[in-house]
């Protein structure tokens, strides 16, 4: 069965995620993939979304972080303050998902701006949720697909946390979360080396050379040994995902 | 005690250029019709303050009804870029815009600081990140018991601000159901409030002993504006505008599409 490499990226990210995850879930990219994972292998995850819903089982795939969808589907919703402050801040969620605009070799992320941050060539939306998602939860995955403009070397701005300036970075700001431990994209799968915390490859999809990663990073990329190859999508895992995606679709063009 | 007036006198009476307004409502119930009455009746120089500007603050920005913009997330959920609040900030169009930049961990505790009568608020947040280096509002707290230094932001004290609801009694208490947001918390930070609601109603009809519920005593004003909230929604009444919110990219990517919608659909509506 042929597939799309948003395709792969987005069923990649799904695969890490398991029933016992409590998991923060960003709109885009994120949303899709811990959908499909509750779709698939892990119907018992905990999705909750900011605006409140926890436990939110959606039929179609939110086009906002806070559709009533969430809501009507969730198993409580809180206040924004209470989310923030008693499960986020206190320690509750596994996994948070993130996506950006530009994302340096040790996993900092930029969604801020593009330039000097008074004057700006570009201004992003902002970092919302993502400072604190990345410095609270267990663990942090994130999803982007790969660019030389989003995949530099140095960021304009780090708008969450990573894994700083390398080693260490974490524990001497009194963090003791693990920070970005994957990050799926359309041409592989990174994971921070366990001694010098920069984003090594891991694996490379099917089709996909090393040369077209490095073509893609702004970064001299290092590769893992041995380099492992993502499984192809199931049509299972396809037929979920595409299926979720038209509901999606006939559901946000049908409201006008 | 709340009053219940029509939109156009709520806003006249208690909205006035140079204030501090915030409009809440995270992705539901956001006041767009208040938001349109104000740029009808033509207030300008305000401090907007939402942690998501959304749709609303696109419009009233391109109005060039703010100088100011305190916020967390300011882009079209799902969709893109707020084309006009990148047009203030990186063009000065229509006029420049100031920001005051926060995460969204911080501005819902800056309205918590705010409900609460306290100074300012504490949380654990901003490590390592540039926020701080660009907004002197972003600052730290030690912790008397442990030493964990803490991060610390300014209480958010509006002075007016503007909510929508689903519904109120006639003795003017309100009712808030589904994605609650900072509505309540906005509420009891403000100076005055106005709440636009989908009715008024003899018996509220809470759903349970804990339903969000602002009494009449801490509500300025009432207004009744049917579909107040669209495009965004009211649970149980109608739906979020999916459709529109993806539309809107194309009207509010150049100036003069914007300002033709606006004209055709606020304006002179």
């Amino acid at each position: 069965m042929s597939f799309t490499a948003d395709e792969l990226m987005t069923i990649a990210a799904a695969r890490a995620l398991s029933d016992n995850d409590v998991c923060f879930v960003g709109i885009g990219a994120p949303s899709a993939a811990c959908n499909l994972a509750r779709l698939t292998h892990a119907p018992q995850i905990t999705l909750i979304y900011e605006s409140g819903t926890i436990g939110t089982r959606p039929r179609v795939l939110p086009l906002s972080i806070g559709d009533g969808e969430l809501c009507e589907t969730a198993l409580t919703t809180v206040s924004v303050p209470e989310m923030f402050r008693y499960w986020l801040q206190g320690g509750r969620i596994t996994v948070g998902f993130l996506g950006g605009a530009q994302i340096d070799r040790y996993a900092n992320l930029n969604t801020t701006v593009v330039g000097d941050y008074h004057h700006p060539k570009v201004r992003l939306p902002g970092g919302g949720g993502a400072p604190e998602i990345a410095s609270s939860c267990g663990q942090v995955f994130i999803t982007m697909s790969m660019s030389p403009r989003a995949f530099v070397q140095t960021l304009p701005f780090i708008t969450s946390l990573g894994h700083g300036s390398g080693p260490g970075s974490r524990a001497a700001l009194g963090l003791h979360t693990q920070g970005p431990t994957k990050v799926f994209t359309d041409l592989c799968i990174f994971e921070p080396d366990p001694h010098s915390r920069e984003l090594t490859v891991v694996a490379l999809h099917p089709g996909i050379s090393r040369e077209q990663v490095q073509a893609q990073c702004g970064w001299r990329v290092r590769f893992a040994e041995p380099l492992q190859q993502t499984p192809a999508p199931t049509a299972a895992e396809l037929d979920v995902l595409r299926a979720l995606q038209e509901r999606t679709r006939l559901a946000h063009g049908a409201q006008a | 005690m709340a009053v219940v007036l029509s939109l156009k006198q709520a806003v006249a009476l208690h909205v006035h250029s140079g204030d501090h307004v915030a409009m809440e409502g995270f992705t539901h119930l956001i006041p767009f019709a208040a938001g349109h009455e104000i740029i009808r009746q033509g207030i300008k120089h305000l401090t907007l303050i939402r942690m998501t500007p959304d749709l609303i603050y696109d419009q009233l920005i391109g109005m060039g009804a703010a100088d100011r913009l305190i916020f967390s997330w300011g882009g079209n959920p799902g969709v893109g870029s707020l084309h006009r609040l990148r047009d203030a900030v990186e063009n000065g169009w229509p006029r420049a815009l100031a920001l005051e930049e926060h995460s969204h961990a911080a501005m819902a505790n800056a309205y918590e600081a705010g409900a609460a009568n306290l100074p300012f608020a504490v949380f654990r947040g901003y490590q390592g990140v540039d926020l701080p280096k660009v907004n002197p509002n972003i600052r730290t707290v030690t912790c008397p018991f442990t030493g964990e230094v803490l991060a610390a932001v300014p209480p958010i004290r509006p002075n007016v601000t503007i909510i929508h609801a689903q519904r109120a009694d006639r003795a003017g208490n309100v009712l808030l159901d589904g994605i609650i947001g900072v509505q309540k918390q906005a509420v009891l930070a403000a100076e005055r409030s106005i709440v636009t609601v989908e009715e008024i109603v003899d018996d509220l009809a809470a759903p349970g002993f804990n339903a969000v519920i602002l009494p009449a005593w801490t509500v300025s004003a009432i207004a009744v504006v049917p579909g107040g909230a669209y495009p965004s929604y009211a649970q149980g009444y109608y739906q979020r505008a999916n459709a529109f919110y993806k539309s809107w990219d194309a009207i509010a990517r150049e100036r003069e599409t914007f300002t033709a919608w606006m004209r055709s659909n606020v304006l002179h509506s």
